[in-house]
């Protein structure tokens, strides 16, 4: 049998193992009776009918007449890795990470390197580019979000200051 | 009467102050800022200027967020007219003859038809919004849990049944959403359920990490993948913004025409904005044509201003179950819910009666609120086209920036980034798999609401699920999904509704 529309298939497989998942992690709770629910009553609950309905979707996903805009496409590999990569490095930067005795580095560190992680996901990288907006974007941050907003923040490296 | 009328000036007096004039104005302003931003709909922008109303007095956070609701819908309007890039689905009719009008150098008539259709259609639900704002509430106070869960399910519903794309999937969403509502401690054993023994998520996953990770990265992701294409602006004949006569005099009938439906529509669970611009244009379209109009879809005014009314009008009644019932019809709402919640007002029934200063303050700056979109926005025109002019390359960084302040700002925690990176990474694959992920944000935050209410009818009724359809309320609000349902999978209905999404 062929494959009508892959997205389908992808969506009802994700849908199937991540119902299966909560079905089998709400067996670790206690149940209790439908007059007293316990912890693991209602996700056990959601979780079967989730799978059952990854199921449906999954099969749904077969057939000879393949659909318009079933198919799944390019991976978006580039922006996927340095978009998500720039928040994490943002994260990094900004608190450390204590665990392995990473120092916090402050705002301002966080921000620049956010810029230029993120701008690498953009095929035209240029390095001219990426200073000039990581200076707006470090002024303007610290203005708004620390002067105006008095959001707090550690604003600069751990060795500054303190 | 002489109560709606004690009411809305209470509601002025709080409002008018000029402090919180000016959080409306600051709402307003910030929220077509990024909401003109294309590929950024209220969705992502409510969640990324959330952290700016931490700082401030619940009212005039609530004042503010508004704002930032309407501006973001009128600057999606506003790049759908000019360049054909609707911010949101509730824009995309707007784009069909706005943008032709804008091509054809009529983009200052479509740009105000908008402004002027919106701003009527707000004043108009707002006053339906605090009519109607009372006897509702007396009605949610004979709600006991059952009737709370039946009445989640039929909002559930609702907001699939007009999701465009697979019904399946959009309810598979849904589900999904509830789930992930369900990590984090079990307000009634103290069990710390899905949380794999890390205490952060003993607190559940944020709404706020949810909304970022999956509609603000899995965007930009999603725009960066596609080649930037040259975005056709049309800059240089924004300069007579008001519509000649005729314009005036086709577009009110029309404007009229969305007002109501829009208010009617925005009432019921999962309507809102989307439902109501898409009725209101399918409406215009299926009037006759007067001699020398010009048809839909090469740049007709009211197929402006009817869906643009329709969409404001239903937003504003839209609030009306929040603020009564305490219950979100649409993700946007389901946002708001957390950032009362985060201000420590539970929305609900019980917010009138005891916080009637805040219920109708609100009510009163959504209305201001209105006002400052036109008073500020089509003056400020050319200030929004030069934004756009702005190449997405220099834009993204500052977005990806704004969500990840945003959400480190909320707990001042690094553990919320790692969480949204993850939630960035499946909103991708959302994306790719073809699921919409407006429903799972309604159930995440429906989740744990569903399972109390779902729990203490259980209860109370000894563990009889008949009491879900022996409570006379309770069953007809389940009836009423049934059919929504039973007419959604009917086969005519079901090939029409495919090809009305097809037509977008």
């Amino acid at each position: 049998m062929a494959i009508k529309s892959q997205k389908d298939l992808l969506a009802g497989l994700m849908f199937t193992l991540t119902g299966a998942a909560f079905t089998l992690g709400a067996r670790d709770y206690d149940m209790g009776t439908s007059g007293r629910m316990g912890p693991g009553y209602f996700p056990l609950v959601l979780g079967v009918i989730l799978a059952g309905l990854g199921i449906l979707i999954t099969l749904q996903s077969f057939g000879n007449k393949p659909q318009p805009g079933g198919e799944i496409g390019h991976f978006a590999w580039r922006p996927l890795i340095f978009i998500i990569g720039a928040n994490l490095i943002f994260g990094l930067l900004l608190g450390g990470l204590p665990s392995v005795g990473l120092p916090a580095m402050g705002l301002i560190v966080a921000i620049i390197g956010l810029t230029f992680v993120s701008m690498l996901a953009s095929k035209d990288f240029c390095i001219k580019r990426a200073i000039m907006l990581s200076a707006i974007l470090t002024v303007g941050s610290y203005l708004v979000f620390v002067k105006m907003l008095g959001l707090t923040f550690q604003v600069w490296p751990w060795f500054v200051g303190a | 009467m002489t109560d709606l009328i004690d009411h809305l000036s209470l509601g002025f007096s709080v409002a008018f102050t000029m402090q919180n004039l000016l959080y409306a104005l600051l709402g307003c302003l910030l929220g077509t800022l990024i909401g003109v931003l294309p590929g950024l709909g209220p969705v992502t922008t409510i969640a990324m200027l959330l952290p700016a109303t931490y700082a401030l007095p619940p009212i005039a956070a609530l004042i503010m967020l508004a704002g930032i609701y309407y501006g973001a819908q009128y600057g999606g309007s506003t790049t759908a007219i000019l360049v054909n890039l609707p911010g949101e689905a509730s824009s995309v009719v707007t784009a069909l003859d706005g943008y032709q009008m804008a091509k054809k150098g009529r983009a200052g008539p479509a740009l105000a038809a908008a402004g002027i259709g919106s701003f009527f259609a707000g004043s108009v639900g707002t006053l339906v919004l605090a009519a109607f704002a009372v006897p509702l509430t007396e009605v949610a106070f004979m709600f006991g849990p059952a009737e709370y869960f039946s009445l989640m399910v039929l909002g559930l519903i609702g907001a699939v049944v007009l999701a465009s794309g697979s019904l399946l999937k959009a309810i598979a969403m849904i589900i999904l959403g509830l789930l992930f509502g369900m990590v984090g401690t079990d307000v009634n054993s103290g069990v710390a359920r899905f949380s794999f023994d890390i205490p952060e998520l003993t607190d559940g996953l944020g709404f706020i990490v949810i909304a970022m990770g999956v509609f603000g990265y899995g965007e930009i992701i999603q725009n960066l993948a596609k080649p930037e294409e040259e975005r056709a602006l049309n800059t240089k004949k924004v300069s007579g913004l008001m519509p000649t006569k005729a314009d005036f005099k086709a577009m009110m009938p029309a404007i009229l025409r969305g007002t109501a439906l829009g208010s009617a529509l925005g009432i019921l669970p999962g309507g809102g904005a989307l439902l109501s611009s898409f009725a209101a244009y399918t409406i215009e379209k299926k009037t006759k044509l007067k001699p020398g109009e010009v048809p839909f879809g090469q740049g007709n005014i009211r197929g402006v201003a009817a869906p643009e009314a329709a969409n404001n009008a239903g937003s504003q009644t839209s609030f009306i179950p929040l603020l009564t019932l305490g219950i979100p019809p649409n993700a946007v709402m389901a946002l708001m819910v957390g950032a009362m919640t985060i201000h420590n007002i539970q929305p609900g029934p019980q917010v009138m009666t005891s916080n009637p200063e805040l219920f109708w303050g609100l009510i009163a700056s959504m209305w201001i609120g209105n006002l400052m979109l036109v008073i500020l926005n089509l003056p400020l025109v050319g200030l929004w086209i030069k934004l756009l002019s702005v190449p997405y390359r220099w834009m993204f960084p500052a977005i990806v920036l704004f969500c990840a302040v945003g959400v480190y700002s909320t707990n001042n925690n690094t553990f919320d980034i790692w969480t949204t990176g993850m939630f960035g990474v499946i909103g991708y694959l959302f994306v790719k798999f073809g699921c919409e992920p407006a429903p799972l944000l309604l159930g995440l935050i429906l989740g744990p609401m569903m399972e109390e209410n779902l729990r203490r009818a259980m209860l109370l009724s000894r563990g009889d699920w008949g009491v879900f359809v022996s409570r006379p309320i309770s069953a007809s609000l389940l009836a009423v999904a049934a059919l929504l349902l039973l007419i959604v999978l009917s086969p005519s209905i079901k090939k029409k509704r495919e090809e009305a999404f097809v037509e977008e």
